[in-house]
């Protein structure tokens, strides 16, 4: 590197060259045992309570059942393996009685028309707040995260007050003659309202955070050159925010897949249970094992996703840099 | 600003174009009433339950969803159900802010020397743990829950820890971690490598570089992760829900969601949501005061917002 230190430039033929001098050559190289050293702890810490526990799992899955006991053990030699609870899952998911099937579609059914209506309903906010909140955008900001610093349990809750038979939603539905349904009597719409309440906070930061750094100067520019409002929408701002909309959906659409708390707390029917609820509700019983092998195959379903968002933002951090 | 400019020169040069739309509708750099009025909506969609359930907390009745007058009953005026005189309700308090405390104390620092350890040693073993290491930040909260619940009910060795206050420390640290060592690397990235090479070249050894030029420098990052991860075990439920055992280890989440899922909900609940709720708020209100008085004469408002969401 060109960094010569001031001592250097006032001497520049000095007799012997000094050790200083040679280090100054060699372009800047620190200690590799320094980082090794600072990164230990967290690999250690990751390795024994992130990697292992993934085993555990699929040593529970494919281990077998204490008969006196009621409860499964796990096998941790590969070579011992028993496949009972992976052949009595997939005969659950693709065999005749296929009632966690059933279970799997209603999740992607719930889960993609519950992204599908945050993305419509995000979009439109995070896109105001970002372009033309102007001077208020302090204000506009303040409103839309302050959901995300309040607790899922809290948002849920505040939803069963209103939709209780004779909450305020239901009289202001009766008081203009729309009769009081039963809102937290096990049905889907209930359901799906409750996962887009819950998780459009994250969608709408992620898309105003991407939104707010398009440069003006790229939509002004479709303007000047003749595009209406909807084209330079369509066209410009659109394809500049595909990266934010796949970030955020992505940021959505994991979690709710593991959701489980939601539907029990406003249906708790058991035909609007989600693959969470099959998964949680072995995890005490004797049939535990088939708990793990399903949350492995939910976990291998969305490797696809999960790496994509790995990939995406080391690229992205690569590009900073 | 310049944006005002442009549409004066524009909505007189278009006037005379005798556009076949109205006349509101002509002026293309005109206020999008439209989608104003769609995002305060959306807000008042997103805000408006939440202020009630907070009215609800103080509700005279036993509903929660009849306005029957305002009282202090479910804080501490009820001899039987009110935060301050039902046990398990308060004790959760004091084990949320446990968790949180013990938490923080625990995940920054690791995250913090893991991403810059990462960030500074290249390599295969260094690429693929920040590969699990992201990998923890996007699976789904459940699958890792089932993991932490079988190695501490089942595995050898970690089986003896069991479950309770242990085991949701450390399933809650491994969760959180990834707050830390993303942000960390995400601030190293845009501090770049000139810091690090001016201070060797005038000498410092290593490690008084990384006190004296990396830590300053990256104070605000820690600083908003660590009220990241505080605020992320408040609102945590999952992990502690699979990982508790029994009342002295339950926190506020778990407490909220397994009272009303039973059947015995009340304003009570809503008086614990509300303590929560300003827990969060005092946290974030730190948060952002801290982080602007970090960055002062950095960064505007509007970024300080934001980077304490850690979206930025």
């Amino acid at each position: 590197m060109a960094h010569l230190p001031p001592e250097s430039l006032e001497k520049p033929a000095g007799g012997g060259r000094t050790r200083r001098q040679d280090r100054e050559q060699k372009p800047f190289q620190p200690n590799k045992l320094f980082w090794v050293l600072l990164a230990a702890p967290g690999m250690i810490w990751l390795l024994i309570l992130f990697v292992v526990p993934f085993y555990a799992v699929l040593a529970i899955g494919e281990g077998k059942l204490d008969r006196q006991t009621e409860s499964p053990v796990a096998v941790f030699n590969p070579f011992t393996w028993s496949s009972a609870n992976l052949s009595n899952v997939l005969h659950d998911v693709f065999g005749s009685g296929a009632f966690v099937g059933l279970i799997a579609w209603r999740t992607i059914w719930y889960v993609v028309v519950a992204s599908l209506l945050s993305l419509v309903i995000a979009y439109p906010a995070a896109y105001f707040v970002a372009r033309f909140s102007g001077r208020r955008k302090g204000i506009f900001l303040v409103l839309l995260i302050a959901p995300f610093w309040i607790s899922y349990m809290m948002r849920m809750l505040a939803w069963i007050d209103l939709l209780q038979t004779n909450g305020y939603i239901n009289k202001v539905l009766s008081f203009v003659g729309l009769g009081s349904p039963d809102w937290l009597g096990g049905h889907s719409y209930t359901v799906i309202l409750g996962l887009v309440y819950g998780y459009i906070p994250y969608l709408i930061l992620v898309l105003y955070a991407g939104l707010d750094r398009i440069d003006p100067a790229l939509i002004e520019a479709g303007r000047d050159l003749g595009l209406g409002r909807a084209r330079t929408f369509i066209r410009v701002t659109l394809p500049l925010s595909r990266q934010p909309i796949l970030t955020g959906m992505l940021i959505t659409v994991l979690p709710m897949l593991g959701d489980y708390f939601t539907n029990q707390l406003l249906s708790g029917a058991r035909d609007t249970s989600m693959i969470g609820n099959l998964i949680e509700g072995q995890l005490s019983q004797p049939s535990a094992g088939q708990g793990a092998i399903l949350s492995l195959l939910v976990l291998i379903v969305l490797l696809v996703p999960m790496m994509y968002y790995v990939v995406q933002t080391n690229r992205a951090s690569r590009a900073a840099s | 600003m310049s944006t005002t400019a442009v549409s004066e020169t524009v909505s007189t040069t278009g006037i005379g174009t005798g556009s076949s739309k109205p006349r509101l509708f002509r002026n293309p750099w005109r206020h999008p009433w439209f989608l104003e009025g769609f995002t305060w909506l959306y807000l008042i969609w997103s805000l408006a339950p939440i202020a009630l359930a907070v009215l609800f907390s103080f509700n005279k009745g036993k509903s929660q969803a009849t306005y029957q007058g305002l009282t202090w009953r479910w804080y501490w005026g009820d001899k039987v159900n009110s935060i301050w005189h039902n046990p398990q309700l308060h004790s959760a308090i004091f084990e949320t802010l446990k968790l949180s405390a013990w938490t923080t104390l625990i995940a920054v620092p690791i995250g913090v020397a893991f991403a810059l350890g990462i960030n500074r040693w290249r390599g295969f073993l260094p690429s693929s743990f920040n590969f699990i290491m992201i990998l923890s930040f996007v699976v789904p909260e459940l699958i890792f829950g089932v993991a932490m619940f079988f190695v501490f009910t089942k595995m050898p060795g970690l089986r003896t820890i069991g479950l309770g206050n242990w085991a949701e420390v450390l399933g809650l640290v491994t969760w959180n971690v990834s707050w830390p060592a993303i942000i960390v690397q995400a601030r190293l990235v845009t501090i770049g490598k000139q810091y690090e090479e001016a201070s060797a070249d005038l000498g410092c050894t290593q490690f008084q570089t990384m006190r004296r030029v990396m830590m300053p420098l990256l104070t605000p990052a820690i600083f908003a992760s660590a009220i990241l991860v505080f605020s992320g075990v408040i609102d945590d439920f999952v992990i502690v829900d699979l990982l508790s055992s029994n009342a002295s280890n339950t926190p506020m989440s778990v407490i909220i969601y397994s009272t009303q899922h039973g059947g015995n909900g009340g304003p009570a609940l809503n008086a614990l949501a509300t303590v929560m709720l300003l827990m969060s708020f005092v946290v974030a209100g730190l948060g952002y005061l801290g982080y602007r008085f970090m960055t002062r004469g950095q960064r505007v408002a509007e970024q300080a917002l934001i980077a304490i969401t850690g979206t930025e």
